[in-house]
């Protein structure tokens, strides 16, 4: 029997990054495996309540390695730490199906149901629009419009106005042309011969006209916060203002947020207040239509910025307040990119109430799409037809 | 208080740990250590210690989690990675202490006599090992560079052959008997059984064996069946299949001889190092170790805190007998030494737990069982004088591949379609469904026909089916 030591060598660890390719490959899956479940995730409170440059832990299943394996009335064995356990006591959670020990070795039990992973919010809106597919091009097209903000200098010039003149440029010309006719002559002889302005020599500022191209957009969320809206009504309402917000948020440089929360009269809020407080009352939706008509005028015009307003309601408006909020949307479609109008509908049992749905269903809009939403899981659905919608205004009509 | 060292520091505590090695008796083969950083280890812990091995992403997923857990301080790092190999290849972390250094060189030299005496590890080729990892590994990757295969395809089979690869024979000392030894002994068993009285009773009618059958015995082999019996698939396929097959191979011991072999590594390094005359904050430092490494871990089994105290145990038994016990053992009387070295080469986990864990060690280690009930994990039974035997029995069950259902294959051409019948060899537990579907799925695509897993389902029998259509469950009548 003999021993062989083999020293630590800095630069063999440096090369030895073997596990490099399977890690990737593993991620390239984490990704797949995320885009296939993204309706999932997306429904999934935690990760619309983050903000949105934090990490969050995404669950996902699919990459998960099968074995068979036992599961339920499978007792287990093991040991006490300090002191002595009594019959029936709880000595942890069980999982889904079957006590788990942790994924691990081979011949271990199924560990935690879910897979999870890191990502950034960010990513995770990547993904998702990626599996939109949206042609790039369109979204140059919506990203960009031009702006004149007055003029800017840009070179100079031969003429021009008097003000725009500039004296000292105008004087090198002079200088320049001087010594071209004299040579390298001392002061002292050219002195007395005076070698006065010629029109050539005058040099004027340019100006052009400054166009930028703006890429602003506000997303105006308005929420019919009336009695009837409860708390999960405001958090479907919620996750979807997410989903634009981050759409929005993937096209322009500077998007801005608007809340606005209504019943039977309009106020601008606070996010905080936007989807927190809850209020009372019934539901005038013109009201907050004509709030958003009222701040757009005040502090977005349509020229500079791209407007996204989007609506969620429970459906329950005033009846005689119909024709009003439809002359108002019809107004909001004018101004706006696109404006949305979702009714949610948690409990289907609500037949015969009234719908917006019917009051909207002949708007005379390209721009203008209504959905409906039941469930958490309508949620991914009813945005892709949103935006689908967007994409292709002629094929909008449901 | 840290003391600095080098290399000819370890090299010089391994002389005196070899020493000691064999003043003890352990037969070891030859050892080499290698000096590695964190980061390295955790490349070789992702691999199983190997210091080559095929591609597959479930690695990169392996190294992820253990490097997220590392980072975020939920593990350390284990002391010691020993690979079964002649020469036997153990690593040592470079960040480590000198004392952790010289404990992991002691209770790697436990490992070494463990991998090369033990019975389990005789079908291992304990020198080809590092060799036919490394010719594996070639071979994927030619098939991987191949063009006509790619990586997409090797994938697909690598995570079939992966679910399946614990689906084999457990126990090595039962020799597998070839067609012609299974075909004999059928034409045996249909003979009638030899009856002194045949003159007076009636003749019993002779039934024919049906040797047409596929396979003759229920098959155990998953991945070797499937290679052998299904034409469809390509030669590197069924090498895939093989190479998966042999790697399982060479890991079940060790999943079988866990808690012994860690028990018996730990019994030693406690030898050894008591032995060394150890400075004294290398000593003291030892000791916390030590008892962080036998620390019982609450709601779970510790291999090290059991199998050493089991260890123990067999030698206090036959070194200094409490009195009552005096007649339980064999006869003629060995030494406790020497019953431990018998031990450690005829037992695996299963048959030393049941020989040798008894009522006064399941209630030191404070063994009880749980079992889910609604939504919680509820103690179902404490070590009290009726139940511990019971106790016993579950953790029998649950150690080495106790843990893997075992799945038979029945017959190769069900229904006469060539689709393939399994039998779930159900012992009160149930299969975990969505990873039997899944799993199901896997085993689908290697055989390209539909498959059938007959088991207990809520105590009713069940068959599992996954064809074209995906998932199907189906009571039997």
């Amino acid at each position: 029997m003999s021993a062989v030591f083999r020293p630590y060598s800095a630069s063999d660890s440096l090369r030895s990054d073997r596990s490099a390719t399977d890690r990737l490959r593993h991620r390239q899956k984490v990704r797949q495996a995320i885009r296939e479940n993204i309706a999932d995730i997306v429904a999934e409170e935690a990760i619309i309540t983050q903000d949105p440059d934090r990490v969050v832990k995404v669950p996902i299943r699919g990459i998960k390695e099968y074995r068979f394996v036992y599961g339920k009335n499978t007792p287990q064995v093991a040991a006490a730490g300090e002191g002595e356990v009594e019959k029936g006591q709880v000595v942890g959670k069980s999982q889904a199906e079957g006590p788990g020990s942790g994924a691990g070795d081979a011949g271990d039990r199924p560990g935690v149901d879910y897979y999870e992973t890191d990502i950034t919010i960010e990513e995770l809106v990547e993904i998702m629009f990626e599996d939109l597919h949206l042609p790039d091009l369109e979204r140059k097209k919506l990203r960009e419009s031009l702006v004149v903000h007055g003029t800017r200098r840009l070179g100079y010039r031969r003429a021009g106005i008097r003000v725009h003149l500039d004296k000292r440029k105008s004087a090198r010309q002079r200088i320049r042309r001087k010594v071209a006719i004299h040579g390298q002559q001392s002061d002292a002889e050219t002195a007395e011969r005076r070698f006065p302005f010629h029109r050539d020599d005058l040099r004027y500022r340019r100006r052009v006209p400054d166009v930028t191209a703006e890429s602003n957009a506000v997303v105006m969320c308005i929420m019919d916060t009336s009695g009837s809206m409860d708390a999960m009504k405001k958090y479907l309402a919620r996750s979807f203002f997410f989903l634009l917000y981050h759409f929005v948020r993937t096209r322009y440089r500077n998007v801005e947020l608007v809340f606005i929360s209504h019943h039977t009269e309009a106020r601008e809020v606070s996010e905080q207040e936007f989807f927190y407080k809850g209020e009372s009352g019934g539901t005038m939706l013109s009201s907050g239509y004509g709030k958003a008509l009222e701040v757009i005028q005040e502090r977005y015009h349509p020229s500079l910025w791209n407007i996204y307003a989007f609506h969620c309601s429970d459906g329950e408006n005033l009846r005689t307040d119909n024709p009003e909020a439809r002359k108002l949307a019809q107004q909001l479609c004018q101004v706006c990119n696109l404006f949305g109008y979702g009714e949610i509908k948690p409990r289907a049992s609500l037949f015969g109430h009234s719908s917006m749905l019917d009051v909207f269903k002949d708007l005379d809009a390209d721009n203008f799409e209504a959905v409906e939403i039941k469930r958490k899981e309508d949620l991914w659905p009813s945005f892709k037809a949103l935006l689908l919608h967007e994409r292709n205004p002629e094929e909008m009509m449901p | 208080m840290t003391r600095t060292y080098d290399v000819e520091d370890l090299a010089h505590w391994d002389a005196r740990i070899r020493e000691k090695v064999q003043e003890f008796g352990l037969t070891c083969f030859s050892q080499e250590f290698e000096v590695c950083d964190h980061v390295q280890m955790l490349g070789y812990m992702a691999y199983h210690g190997m210091p080559s091995h095929y591609p597959h992403w479930s690695y990169g997923k392996a190294y992820e989690r253990l490097k997220t857990l590392y980072d975020h301080g939920m593990t350390g790092l284990p002391y010691e990675m020993v690979i079964n190999s002649d020469p036997c290849l153990a690593y040592l972390v470079k960040e480590n202490s000198l004392c952790l250094q010289i404990l992991t060189i002691a209770h790697v030299y436990g490992h070494n006599d463990f991998f090369r005496n033990n019975f389990t590890f005789q079908s291992t080729h304990p020198e080809l090992v590092i060799r036919a990892f490394k010719a594996r590994a070639d071979r994927v990757r030619s098939y991987i560079e191949d063009p006509s295969i790619g990586l997409e395809k090797v994938d697909a089979v690598l995570d079939a052959a992966h679910a399946l690869s614990l689906q084999c024979r457990r126990n090595p000392a039962i020799r597998k008997l070839s067609p012609e030894e299974q075909r004999a002994r059928a034409i045996a068993a249909a003979e009638p059984p030899a009856d002194p009285f045949r003159q007076i009773h009636k003749r019993v009618e002779r039934s024919e064996p049906d040797l047409e059958k596929v396979p003759l015995e229920p098959e155990e082999d998953l991945l070797l069946f499937i290679r052998d019996h299904n034409r469809r698939l390509a030669e590197w396929e069924k090498d895939l299949l093989t190479i998966v097959h042999e790697e399982s191979q060479y890991f079940i011991p060790q999943i079988e001889t866990k808690i012994m072999n860690e028990g018996w590594a730990t019994y030693w390094h406690r030898q050894i190092m008591n032995s060394l005359d150890l400075p004294q904050d290398v000593y003291l430092e030892f000791l916390v170790r030590h008892n962080q490494v036998v620390q019982p871990a609450p709601g779970d089994i510790n291999p090290y805190c059991l199998g050493l105290g089991i260890w123990e145990d067999i030698r206090r038994r036959y070194d200094e007998p409490a009195s009552t016990e005096s007649e339980i053992d064999d006869l003629p009387r060995k030494s406790g030494r020497d019953k431990l070295f018998e031990v450690r080469e005829v037992d695996r986990d299963v048959s030393f737990l049941r020989r040798f864990l008894t009522k006064d060690l399941v209630r030191e280690m404070g063994l009880f069982e749980y079992a889910p009930r609604d939504d919680a994990l509820i103690v179902t039974k404490v070590p009290s004088d009726e139940e511990w035997e019971e106790i016993k029995q579950t953790l029998l069950h649950q150690v080495g591949m106790g843990g893997v259902p075992v799945i038979r294959i029945v017959d190769a051409d069900y229904n006469h379609r060539g689709e393939l019948h399994l039998q779930h060899d159900h012992d009160g537990r149930d299969l975990q469904l969505e990873h039997a579907e899944k799993t199901l799925a896997h085993l689908y695509r290697l055989w390209t026909r539909p498959a059938h897993l007959e088991t207990v389902v809520d105590g009713e029998s069940c068959m599992l089916s996954y064809d074209s259509d995906g998932f199907r469950l189906k009571e039997m009548d």
